[in-house]
């Protein structure tokens, strides 16, 4: 196909990759969509023990975002393992799974578990905003995000891609302790940590204070941020952060991306991102672009 | 663009209360009584669709009843005849079917999903009473009169005050969750199932983003892909208010 792309040693049929916390486990698009035209899929977010998630309003609309709390509500790896991955396990796309955890030991139990799944790449978020659980005190110093990298490193065979979040000062040197730290890959940007406040009430919006903000309103910090990895570090990025379009799809592509996530757009207009994979297709044809290779990081 | 069906366009438009709104439009798609709609009339802004419930559907046909209360629905109400607007969905479980005589208890916009159920029913040859709270104003008094075998109307008091619910099978509820959990009660104390339709902020609208969770008797439920539609018990149970 001529929008297919190479990560690592897989082969995505396109760079589209619906972000993890997005998109489920496929299963409810599935009723509507024809999901294998996306080049792959990061699952639910996933934690050792199931979790019932935040308490309270967990979604609020902001001028071109929204924000959320759900605060990884999710069946846990074991249920993942036993019931869930066998259901999904034979789609025809790149298959991400994303886990997250409080402790060293929770994340290594969970992946422990999780190895039996023939995936092909485990995203380690440490970049959650919204719990303890989200590891994010893990992913904003870069000594702890290489500690942790190195420890996942040693207790698993599969693809490492590390998320990271961009409530940090300098995103580089993290993405270079996660090089160091033995990650194939890198992802970006987790969600932008953000605030409500309903004046009626006085009262802060979220139980949990704090709330991820995703979509077009963090695209252009996202950009930058992904232009600075792949700056830093030779490891190949999967980019995010409010990708609508296939025009933005090449501009984290000429950022130095390789492939993408796309989230919050599903829940906006889903119709569109399914055919992100034709508009990049003609785009490539207009431009005599034979191969996206030909295009990441060239600005 | 869209899945199948989803584009519909304005076939009627007008205002039946203050900032109330009532809108007909073409859809290729049949919905269910107590199923929603993700409504889209609008590019960039806002973000989200917004989930509004059937108020009623004939071939090729499908009706909508909101208030204006923010932006999304500032737009939807400013559509003209003729007007394209998106429809995704029908989604949601919608009320299930339950044999006898069906008590029907709203309030406000709630009462808008009530009418196509009510009706529903009706045309099944089932006996169905509609008991219809409005804070200040009647909207479609006519419709709701016509859709049901029996329709009350209490406006400005509780329209939970004076129900006998030893007389039906089943009730169904949809509005305010204090009125919601009454309704259960008095259900659970008459001896007869309730079912409860619960409002919660959405985003996807099919069960993969999770920030509509209801809490349940069995754990956390999707509201939007599992409900809107819950047993009573399964939402309300041990006189605890568990909706936050």
């Amino acid at each position: 196909m001529k929008t297919s792309i190479k990560f690592l040693d897989l082969e995505l049929k396109n760079p589209i990759i619906a972000a993890s916390g997005t998109f489920g486990f496929g299963e409810e698009y599935a009723e509507y969509y024809d999901i294998e035209k996306l080049g792959g899929i990061s699952y639910k977010g996933l934690t050792l023990e199931p979790r019932d998630g935040n308490e309270g309003i967990r979604v609020w609309e902001t001028p071109a975002g929204m924000m959320n709390s759900v605060g990884l509500e999710n069946p846990g790896v074991d249920a993942f393992a036993s019931e869930i991955w066998p259901r999904i396990q034979d789609r025809n796309l790149i298959s991400v799974v994303n886990v997250g955890g409080s402790t060293l030991e929770t994340y290594l139990e969970a992946i422990r578990r999780l190895e039996g799944c023939d995936y092909d790449i485990l995203e380690l978020n440490i970049s959650c905003p919204n719990v303890k659980a989200g590891g994010m005190a893990f992913g904003t110093e870069a000594k702890s995000a290489e500690l942790i990298t190195k420890a996942v490193r040693a207790n698993t065979r599969k693809r490492l891609m590390v998320k990271l979040s961009p409530n940090v000062g300098n995103i580089g040197e993290i993405a270079k302790a996660c090089e160091s730290g033995g990650a194939d890959a890198i992802s970006l940007i987790n969600t932008v940590q953000a605030m409500a406040i309903d004046t009626k009430s006085r009262h802060i919006v979220f139980n949990n204070t704090y709330a991820g903000l995703s979509g077009p309103a963090i695209r252009p910090i996202a950009l930058r941020m992904v232009h600075q990895t792949a700056k830093a570090t030779k490891l190949p990025i999967v980019g995010m952060g409010g990708i609508t379009n296939a025009d933005e799809v090449i501009q984290f592509l000429m950022a130095g991306a390789s492939a993408v996530q796309i989230g919050t757009a599903f829940f906006t207009n889903p119709d569109q991102i399914f055919q992100i994979p034709a508009e990049l297709e003609r785009w490539m044809e207009r431009e005599g672009v034979k191969a996206l290779e030909e295009i990441i990081g060239i600005v | 663009m869209g899945v199948e069906g989803s584009e519909g366009r304005v076939l009627s438009i007008r205002e039946v209360g203050e900032e109330i709104v009532h809108l007909i439009v073409s859809t290729e798609t049949t919905p269910k009584p107590g199923q929603f709609y993700m409504l889209r009339a609008w590019q960039e802004a806002p973000l989200l669709g917004r989930p509004i419930s059937v108020f009623d559907y004939n071939e090729g046909k499908v009706e909508f009843v909101f208030k204006v209360v923010g932006k999304g629905t500032e737009i939807l109400a400013q559509l003209k005849v003729n007007d394209e607007i998106q429809l995704q969905g029908p989604y949601g479980n919608g009320f299930p079917a339950i044999e006898g005589k069906i008590l029907l208890v709203g309030g406000g916009l709630g009462n808008a999903p009530l009418h196509a159920t009510a009706k529903n029913l009706k045309a099944q040859g089932q006996a169905v009473d509609l008991r219809l709270g409005f804070a200040e104003q009647i909207f479609l008094e006519e419709e709701f009169v016509q859709a049901a075998t029996d329709t009350q109307f209490v406006v400005g008091g509780l329209v939970t005050d004076g129900l006998d619910m030893t007389k039906y099978d089943a009730v169904f509820t949809c509005g305010p969750h204090p009125m919601m959990e009454a309704v259960v009660k008095m259900a659970r104390d008459a001896g007869i199932p309730s079912y409860v339709s619960i409002e919660k902020r959405m985003a996807c609208g099919v069960g993969a983003c999770l920030v509509c969770t209801c809490k349940t008797k069995s754990g956390n439920k999707k509201t939007c892909k599992d409900g809107p539609v819950f047993e009573g018990e399964e939402v309300f149970y041990e006189d605890k208010h568990q909706i936050s």
